[in-house]
C-alpha cells in the first residue's frame, strides 16, 4: 500500500518509506537465510539420519522455537541469552553512528568480565548492596579504558579503529589468560579460573536452577531506551550522527570531531564492557583464563540487524538469544549441531549486505535506507593514511 | 665471551644476543614453519589491498580451505585406500594433490564471493570480511560435527625435504640451509613467492596497474585500466595464498581438521601485511619476526637461560609474547615507530562515471 496519496510532509514520508524500506530487508534476510539452513541441512541429513530427510529443516526449526521460547525456562533463556547481546550490539551500532566500526567489541567485553570480577573477588564478603554497584562500576571502567585507546589512536594519530580493535581483541584475551592464571587463579581448582564473585553476584528475579532470571536482563532493557534518548535527544548525540555522517560538515558547524570520536569509542567500550560485568556477575559466578564466548563478534550481528538503531538492536538481541537458546534443544531432537546458528548468522549478515537479492526475490523497490547505507564511510581511511583533522 | 658478558647491564644485551643467536638457529626450520600460514594469509591481503579491497576475511578464508583440503583428500582416500606414493616430491600421493588443489580452488571460491560483495554489491568490504569469517567458521564446524561421527581416515601429510647433511653441517650457514630445505613444499615455496610477488609487484606492467588501481582507480581508469576487472583478478588470484595457508594447515604441517584450527592466524597475517608496509618480502619478514616471538617463548620456558638473563626472561608471563605482534602492530599503526600507510583508495568502492 503507497503513502504517496496522504497529506505527510516530505520528511515524514521519506521516514515512514524508509523504516518500511529496512524492516523489509530485515525480514527478507532472515527468511532467507532460515531457506539456505533449511537447504543445507536436508543436504546435509544422510550424515545426520542415514538417509535423505526433506524434512529435517522443519523438525529442527520446530525445536528451535520450542527450545527459546514455548516454556517458561526456554523464555527466560532467550532474555538472559539476549542480555549481553543487546549491551554489546549498543556498543557496536553507536560507533556506527558516529562512522566508526568497533569491532572490539569482544575485547572490551572481556575487560569488562575481568574489572567486574577483579572487583567482586575483592568484595566478595561485602554486603551485596556495595558489592554488586562497585562491580559492575570497575567492569564498565575497565571497558571504557580499553575503548578509549582505539578511540584516542583513531583521533589523534589516525590508526584506523578496525585494524586496532581487532589486534585488541587478541591482546585482551591473553590480559585475561595471564590476569586469571596467576594473581587472581583460585587455590585448588582444577583449571586455571577465578573464585566465585560471592556477594558481588547479580540477584535472580526468578526461574529455575540452570534457566535464571537475573536482574541484569533489566539493565539491558533501560539501556536501550538511554542509548535511544541520548542519541536522538541530546546534542551529544546530535553531534555524534553529524560526525558519523560527514565530519567534516560537523567541524564547520563548530564541532570537534576528534573529541567526539575519542567519547563515542570510550561509550562504546563502557556499553561492552558492561555487558561483560552483567554475564560474569549475573551468569557465570566466575571467570575462565581461557573464556570461550563470541558475545563481541555477534553484537555485530546484533547491531547490522538493528540498523544501528537502539531498538532495532533490542531486536536483533532478542532474535539472537532467542538463536542461541533454542539451538540446544535443536541438537537433541533434530541432531543439527548448534553450529548452524553461525550459519545462519553469518548468512542473516550476507542476505543484509547484498540486500539487492532480497529486493529481486521479494520484489521490493529501491527505498532509501534499505542497504545497510550507515556504513558507507566506514572503511575510509582504512589502515590509517590520514589522521582526522580538527 | 664471558669477559663481554660480565659488564654490567651492557653484559646482559650481550647475553641475550648470545641467546637469541642459538635460540634462532637452533629453531630456524619451525620457525619458519610456523611463519608459512602467517606469510600465505598476508600474500592473500596484499593482493586484495594494492588493488584497493579491504580484505579482513582471511581467516575465514584458511579455515574453508583448510577443511575442503582436509576434506577432499580423505574422500579420495576412502575411494582409493591404495595411494600410489611418490619418493621424490614430497611423497606426493594423488588424494594429496587432490587436497591441495580443492584448498586452493576454496581459497579462489570464498575470494570470489568477497570480490563480488565488495566490488559489484559495493557492500562494506569490512562487513564482507566479517560475513566470510562468520560463515567460514560456521559451516566448517558444523560439517566437521556431523563428519567426525563417522571417523574419516586422513590422507597423511607430504614430507619434507631431507637437505643433504655435508650442507646443513656446514659452519655458520648451515641451520640457513636448514631452516628453507628442511621443509614441506608448501612452507618451502613462502620466500619463492615472496620473491616472485615482490618483482611482480614493483617491476611488472600488472604490478604498477595494480598499484595505480589501489592509489587512484580514476585515474588508472582514465589510461584504459579496466579497474573492476583487475580487481576482481587480484582478488580471486589472492585466495590462492588462503588457500595454501589453508592446506599449510592439514595438508602440510598436519593432518587432521579441527574446528577453528587456524586460531585467529589470517589476523596475525593481517597484521604481518601491515607491519611489512604492504610489500610481500616485508610481509615475510614479519610473519618470520612473529613466528620466532612465539619460538622464543617455547624456549624460554623448557631451555631458560642461565644467571640473570633467565631470571628476567622467565619473569615474563608467556601471554606477553603471544600478545607481541598485536601491539608491535598497533604501535606501527599509530606512527610511534615510522609510519606504515595503506594504499590511498583502500576500502573505497570504485564506480565507473557513467557515459552520458
Amino acid at each position: 500500500m503507497s503513502t504517496d496519496d496522504q497529506p505527510m510532509s516530505t520528511i515524514d514520508r521519506l521516514l515512514s518509506r524508509s523504516l518500511r524500506g529496512q524492516l523489509a530487508v530485515t525480514g527478507g534476510a532472515i527468511i532467507l537465510a532460515l531457506v539456505v539452513g533449511a537447504v543445507l541441512m536436508i543436504l546435509t541429513s544422510p550424515i545426520i539420519t542415514g538417509s535423505l530427510d526433506p524434512w529435517l529443516w522443519a523438525e529442527a526449526y520446530l525445536a528451535l522455537v520450542q527450545g527459546a521460547l514455548l516454556s517458561s525456562n526456554g523464555l527466560i533463556d532467550t532474555f538472559v541469552r539476549a542480555t549481553p547481546y543487546i549491551l554489546a550490539g549498543l556498543s557496536v551500532g553507536l560507533g556506527f553512528k558516529a562512522g566508526l566500526f568497533n569491532i572490539g567489541a569482544q575485547g572490551q567485553f572481556l575487560m569488562g568480565a575481568l574489572g567486574s570480577v577483579a572487583a567482586g573477588i575483592a568484595l566478595a564478603d561485602a554486603p551485596s548492596i556495595i558489592a554488586i554497584p562497585l562491580a559492575l562500576l570497575a567492569g564498565v571502567a575497565a571497558g571504557a579504558a580499553y575503548g578509549f585507546i582505539p578511540g584516542w589512536l583513531k583521533a589523534f594519530t589516525g590508526a584506523h579503529e578496525v585494524v586496532v580493535t581487532i589486534m585488541l581483541n587478541y591482546v585482551a584475551f591473553q590480559i585475561v589468560s595471564w590476569a586469571v592464571s596467576e594473581p587472581l587463579r583460585a587455590r585448588g581448582a582444577t583449571f586455571a579460573r577465578t573464585t566465585s564473585v560471592g556477594e558481588a553476584g547479580i540477584p535472580v528475579l526468578a526461574g529455575t536452577t540452570g534457566h535464571e532470571l537475573h536482574a541484569g536482563v533489566l539493565i539491558a532493557l533501560a539501556a536501550v531506551p538511554i542509548v535511544w534518548w541520548i542519541l536522538y535527544r541530546s546534542t551529544i548525540g546530535f553531534e555524534i550522527r553529524t560526525v558519523g555522517a560527514n565530519p567534516d560538515a560537523a567541524r564547520y558547524a563548530g564541532m570537534r570531531p576528534r573529541m567526539i570520536i575519542v567519547l563515542t569509542m570510550t561509550a562504546a567500550g563502557l556499553l561492552a564492557g558492561l555487558a561483560g560485568a552483567v554475564e560474569i556477575l549475573g551468569v557465570q559466578d566466575y571467570l575462565p583464563a581461557s573464556y570461550a564466548t563470541s558475545v563481541g563478534f555477534d553484537a555485530i550481528t546484533v547491531a547490522l540487524l538493528g540498523r544501528a538503531n537502539p531498538w532495532g538492536i533490542l531486536f536483533g538481541g532478542l532474535l539472537l538469544g532467542a538463536l542461541r537458546a533454542g539451538a540446544p534443544l535443536m541438537q537433541i531432537k533434530a541432531g543439527v549441531p548448534v553450529q548452524m546458528i553461525d550459519i545462519l548468522q553469518g548468512v542473516i549478515l550476507f542476505f543484509l549486505a547484498a540486500d539487492l537479492i532480497v529486493r529481486w526475490v521479494f520484489r521490493l523497490r529501491e527505498t532509501r535506507g534499505g542497504s545497510v547505507d550507515e556504513l558507507k564511510t566506514v572503511t575510509s581511511s582504512y589502515g590509517g593514511s590520514t589522521a582526522t583533522r580538527g | 665471551m664471558d669477559v663481554l658478558f660480565d659488564i654490567p647491564v651492557a653484559g646482559l644485551f650481550f647475553q641475550l644476543v648470545d641467546y637469541l643467536i642459538v635460540v634462532l638457529t637452533t629453531n630456524g626450520a619451525i620457525i619458519l614453519a610456523l611463519a608459512a600460514p602467517i606469510a600465505l594469509g598476508s600474500y592473500c591481503g596484499l593482493m586484495n589491498e594494492r588493488s584497493g579491497v579491504v580484505n579482513i576475511g582471511i581467516e575465514g578464508m584458511m579455515i574453508a580451505a583448510a577443511f575442503a583440503g582436509w576434506f577432499a583428500a580423505s574422500l579420495v582416500v576412502q575411494a582409493f585406500p591404495e595411494q600410489p606414493k611418490a619418493d621424490f616430491a614430497f611423497g606426493a600421493t594423488p588424494a594429496l594433490l587432490i587436497g591441495l588443489l580443492a584448498a586452493v580452488v576454496t581459497g579462489m571460491a570464498v575470494s570470489a564471493i568477497h570480490a563480488w560483495l565488495s566490488i559489484t554489491v559495493r557492500a562494506d568490504q569490512i562487513i564482507s570480511g566479517t560475513i566470510i569469517n562468520i560463515v567460514a567458521l560456521g559451516v566448517t564446524g558444523y560439517l566437521i560435527i556431523i563428519i567426525s561421527s563417522s571417523a574419516p581416515p586422513s590422507a597423511g601429510k607430504f614430507t619434507t625435504f631431507v637437505p643433504p647433511q655435508w650442507l646443513t653441517d656446514l659452519p655458520l650457514v648451515g641451520w640457513i640451509f636448514d631452516m628453507f630445505l628442511n621443509q614441506g613444499p608448501i612452507t618451502m615455496s613462502v620466500l619463492l613467492l615472496a620473491v616472485v610477488l615482490q618483482v611482480l609487484l614493483f617491476r611488472s606492467r600488472w604490478g604498477l596497474r595494480t598499484r595505480a588501481v589501489g592509489e587512484h582507480p580514476r585515474a588508472a581508469e582514465t589510461v584504459g585500466v579496466d579497474v573492476i576487472r583487475l580487481r576482481y583478478r587480484n582478488v580471486i588470484l589472492g585466495g590462492i595464498f588462503a588457500g595454501l595457508a589453508g592446506a599449510w594447515f592439514t595438508l602440510d604441517f598436519g593432518t587432521n581438521f579441527q574446528s577453528g584450527m587456524t586460531g585467529g592466524r589470517g589476523f596475525i597475517a593481517l597484521a604481518a601485511l601491515i607491519f611489512g608496509r604492504w610489500t610481500p618480502l616485508g610481509s615475510f619478514g614479519a610473519a618470520l619476526l612473529f613466528a620466532a616471538a612465539g619460538s622464543l617463548s617455547i624456549a624460554i620456558r623448557t631451555v631458560p637461560p642461565t644467571g640473570q638473563l633467565g631470571e628476567i626472561l622467565t619473569a615474563i608471563p608467556d601471554q606477553f609474547w603471544s600478545a607481541l605482534p598485536y601491539l608491535v602492530t598497533i604501535i606501527v599503526l599509530a606512527g610511534v615507530v615510522g609510519r606504515s600507510v595503506a594504499p590511498a583508495a583502500v576500502g573505497k568502492p570504485y564506480e565507473r562515471e557513467s557515459a552520458s
